[in-house]
């Protein structure tokens, strides 16, 4: 039983992982960037969540719309100023400014709301249900967020595929010269994909922080940093991808903890190292080849 | 490929023809070459298929075709940029099969791009020694610690760059940075860093593309130059008529990754199936 | 003005390096004897030479080979532990501090240059952001082993754990060097300044010679066109490997050096943070450009401690002057706007003279 209880609570941390990788899939995919200040943005919106409905005794919904709506804000902001001056420029400078903006934050949020912790009241209610005489524990958080998780994917995948916007979206994820000759606005589509993202991360921000209570100004950055692994694991710019890859890393965390509580990063991370040594292009990734 | 025949009155239909300028002499025909049933697929689509030719040792070949039609494809199967997905490659009867890009250059052959790639950051100069890796060495510690072999071996690899940009005499442009030269003078650079790895057979991708009449009646002299200076074969890949027909002795037409015609310029510029290509159907549809 | 040729350039460049780095030590050491160098500042003086070393061997990495290593304190931190661990085991066997000094840097060297390789030879494989984030996941895989890991030792030699102290089973008299998530807590100080300026000697010497040598230029080619490298027969992963490694020894003896100065020093002090700081030195002195690394390190290193009220505002500043550098090298709107500003300072301070 306590395998279950692990695979459950793996499924349920991994589907964090993939509502935030799907934040950096589609950012990636489309703007071929490494969206370092990602993870931080789940930050903020954690800490508006929870200003929100703690200070301001908000409900819950309402307190994650705030989060949503800050931080569409907010991801808009970062790329206008940061990385859209930097289109044309090596990846190089485009991930250090990433980082740049990724500290900026964090700084800014240890400025703004000090390093002491706070801990943050779940979204959810702290109610579980029990199967098997009590064996087997499900926590209505970890239904909530594995529910949450397979909606956006559905919902990410219909806008894609149907709408006018997703169409663009994939359109410029192929080749953003054509795209902007056929008249698609290839500023709008990107600053759209990051507000996407971001909203996203708001929500991934709420939920990671109902599993596991401790705001910080650095909650963001290792969930962060983990998501991107679980994007790159199920190959980068792929939206099922993401939701594999995420899932997959959540429930791998999930039983390293159980061997090991000190490795268990460690063991999330050789794991990327192997996918990228064997896979490169992830389990779902396509490969691409330059041109000579 | 057959010989070289005299030129003679150009077909009209081919565009710009022109006189070759190859003085009678005799060249080695022994290959230095041979493509055999070459191919290589993308995905479903078939880039080049069933590529045959043989280059002789000091053969200048020109390889041409219509836009698409798979001509830098087989540079980059040559140098193994891309893994052939059929065929072999023989290059001095040794098959290159399971080397990559680095061994083949090592093995002897050496190319110029389409799309110029020098290293712009660093001077001509350097570039050049870049090209001399493998043939003036030393180990990395004497570079380290300053050894005299460091100092004899950097003065060889400076006096050989010189020697190598007085081809085209480039000498006054050695402390300048690759990335600020003229378009000509890049591709004049390109030439040079390749010649630099020492090799059997120079691949020449486009190198007179935006250079003017001039310019290219130099470049067509400096090829055949290189060919008698060094000795080895060159093939090259060039939309400009009068270059291809000029100095090459033979010449491998490809359409839709298909050979469709080899032979001497005169041969090529007779042939009908060439002149289909280059100019479309001359039966109307329906 | 006559044109100078660019080896010459290079003479007077490199010349400008090492009398600089020369002039600063003499004139700390005037100041130091002449007591006016406060005890505070006297304490930094080690772990600025450390993280000038640091930053001269990311530079090598990000600048000359130009890939993105976000787990460089991964190789400070190897450096640190086996060079402690050595220096505690050795302390009787070899009771000459300069030379046991020596020795434990040139062991950290050498560990560090083997994790450098085990790193390397998989990651460099890798291109652009894959790179960086695989350097970034060593990094944290490193500071979590050495988190677990408990090493002793008695007169059987070195025994080692990932369980606890105990599990050690030292014989009489024997004692726990690292102590996992606490690190080392015995350690005994050998660092001096003298000791540190050596080493950024070094540092400096092994790059700049590198640099200007076949190997250096075949990672220099490889940088700027990988496709054109290899088409004139350089092996990418040969040369990369060459300056990672480099700079991983370059580290690790950086590390040995930097732990020295302590008696206590754990895991967590050489984490992401640490490597991004080592990266916004290099960034800010400029890619490429040893000298610039080797200013930034040092002033950046020790404005924050003069001041210390700014010392809550430090990271968020190199964040915001990280970004801005970025703009400004990389956009060409930014690029004429800071161009025509440099131009303007520049004409008030020279006369004319153009800027390298």
């Amino acid at each position: 039983m306590s395998l279950l209880n692990n695979l459950i609570n793996g499924i349920s941390l991994g589907s964090v992982y993939a509502i935030i990788a799907l934040g950096y899939t589609m950012v990636y995919g489309i703007a071929k960037m490494l969206n370092f200040a990602h993870g931080d943005v789940i930050m903020v919106g954690a800490y508006i969540c929870f200003f929100a409905t703690g200070q301001f005794g908000l409900p819950p919904v309402v307190g994650v719309i705030l989060a949503m709506v800050v931080c569409t804000v907010l991801g808009v902001v970062i790329e206008r100023l940061a990385y859209k001056p930097l289109r044309q420029a090596p990846s190089l400078a485009v991930l250090i400014t990433a980082i740049g903006v990724s500290y900026f934050l964090q700084n800014s949020a240890l400025l703004l709301w000090k390093s002491d912790p706070k801990s943050f009241t779940s979204v959810v209610g702290k109610g579980s249900f029990k199967l098997f005489d009590g064996q087997l524990t499900i926590t209505h958080v970890a239904l909530v967020t594995v529910v949450a998780c397979i909606v956006i994917m559905l919902a990410l995948t219909w806008f894609t595929g149907n709408t006018k916007m997703g169409k663009a979206m994939r359109a410029c994820s192929e080749d953003k010269g054509a795209a902007l000759l056929m008249g698609i606005d290839v500023n709008r589509t990107i600053s759209m994909t990051f507000a996407i993202g971001s909203a996203l991360a708001a929500i991934a921000g709420a939920l990671y922080c109902s599993t596991y209570p401790t705001l910080m100004p650095t909650t963001g950055s290792l969930p962060g940093i983990k998501a991107f692994t679980a994007a790159v694991f199920g190959g980068i710019g792929s939206i099922p991808g993401a939701m594999l890859g995420g899932i997959l890393l959540g429930v791998i965390e999930i039983f390293a903890k159980a061997f090991n509580t000190q490795i268990s990063d460690a063991v999330v991370f050789a794991v990327l190292i192997i996918v990228l040594l064997v896979k490169p292009a992830g389990l779902l990734g396509k490969t691409v080849r330059e041109k000579v | 490929m057959s010989s070289r025949v005299k030129n003679k009155q150009p077909t009209k239909m081919v565009p710009v023809p022109s006189h070759s300028i190859i003085p009678e002499r005799d060249i080695d025909k022994a290959p230095i070459l041979e493509c055999q049933h070459l191919g290589i697929d993308f995905g479903g689509l078939t880039a080049v298929n069933d590529f045959n030719l043989t280059v002789g040792r000091t053969e200048i070949a020109g390889l041409i075709g219509p836009n698409g039609a798979g001509k830098t494809t087989v540079f980059n199967l040559l140098t193994k940029v891309y893994q052939p997905t059929r065929g072999t490659i023989l290059l001095d009867g040794k098959d290159t099969h399971g080397m990559n890009t680095v061994q083949v250059n090592r093995a002897g052959i050496a190319r110029t791009f389409q799309n110029i790639r020098l290293f712009d950051k660093l001077t001509v100069e350097d570039n050049v020694k870049i090209g001399l890796h493998n043939q003036i060495r030393y180990p990395m510690w004497s570079g380290v610690l300053r050894l005299p072999s460091y100092w004899k071996k950097e003065k060889l690899a400076h006096e050989s760059a010189m020697e190598l940009l007085h081809i085209f005499d480039m000498e006054d442009l050695a402390n300048h940075q690759a990335g600020s030269l003229p378009y000509g003078a890049q591709r004049r650079l390109e030439i040079v860093r390749a010649l630099a790895t020492n090799p059997s057979l120079l691949l020449l991708d486009e190198p007179a593309a935006g250079m003017n009449p001039s310019e290219t009646a130099d470049l067509m002299e400096n090829i055949l130059k290189i060919r008698d200076t060094f000795q080895i074969a060159i093939m090259l890949i060039e939309h400009d008529m009068s270059l291809v027909m000029g100095i090459c002795e033979g010449i491998c037409v490809l359409n839709f990754g298909q050979v469709i015609a080899k032979g001497t310029p005169a041969e090529i510029q007779a042939n009908p199936k060439v002149i289909e290509a280059y100019l479309g159907s001359q039966k109307k549809e329906g | 003005m006559k044109k100078l040729t660019p080896s010459r350039k290079r003479l007077i460049n490199n010349s400008i390096t090492y009398g600089m780095v020369i002039a600063a030590f003499v004139i700390i050491q005037i100041m130091k004897a002449g007591g006016m160098l406060s005890s505070s500042l006297q304490g930094l003086l080690v772990p600025i030479c450390a993280y000038v070393t640091m930053a001269i061997a990311l530079n090598l990495v990000v600048g000359i080979s130009g890939e993105l290593s976000l787990g460089h304190a991964g190789f400070m931190s190897v450096g640190a532990f086996s060079g402690m661990v050595f220096n505690i085991a050795m302390q009787s066997a070899i009771p000459v501090a300069p030379l046991r000094l020596l020795c434990a840097m040139l062991v950290g060297a050498v560990f560090a240059g083997i994790a450098g390789v085990i790193v390397g030879v998989p990651v460099l494989r890798l291109r652009g952001d894959y790179l960086a984030i695989v350097t970034l996941a060593f990094g944290e895989i490193i500071k979590n082993i050495i988190n677990i890991l408990y090493i002793g030792v008695d007169e059987n030699g070195l025994h080692f754990s990932t369980q606890n102290e105990a599990a050690l089973g030292l014989a009489e008299g024997g004692k726990a060097i690292l102590k996992g998530p606490l690190g080392v807590t015995t350690n005994v100080k050998l660092s001096t300044f003298t000791a540190g300026f050596i080493l950024v000697l070094v540092a400096i010497t092994v790059v700049l010679n590198l640099v200007n040598s076949r190997t250096g230029r075949a990672v220099m080619a490889l940088r700027d066109n990988r496709i054109a490298a290899e088409s004139v027969g350089i092996g990418a992963t040969k040369y990369k490997l060459i300056a990672f490694v480099t700079s991983a020894v370059l580290a690790g003896a950086a590390g040995a050096l930097y732990a020295m100065n302590y008696s206590s020093v754990a895991a967590k002090q050489f984490d992401f943070n640490a490597s991004i700081l080592i990266l916004v030195f290099v960034v800010l002195g400029g890619l490429g450009n040893i000298r610039g690394s080797i200013i930034a390190a040092a002033l950046l290193y020790v404005l924050p401690e003069l001041l210390r009220d700014f010392y809550d505002f430090r990271m968020l500043i190199y964040a915001i002057v990280l970004i801005l550098v970025m703009l400004a090298t990389n956009n060409p709107t930014f690029k004429q706007f800071f161009g025509g500003l440099f131009a303007r300072l520049g004409r008030g301070s020279r006369k004319g003279g153009a800027q390298e």
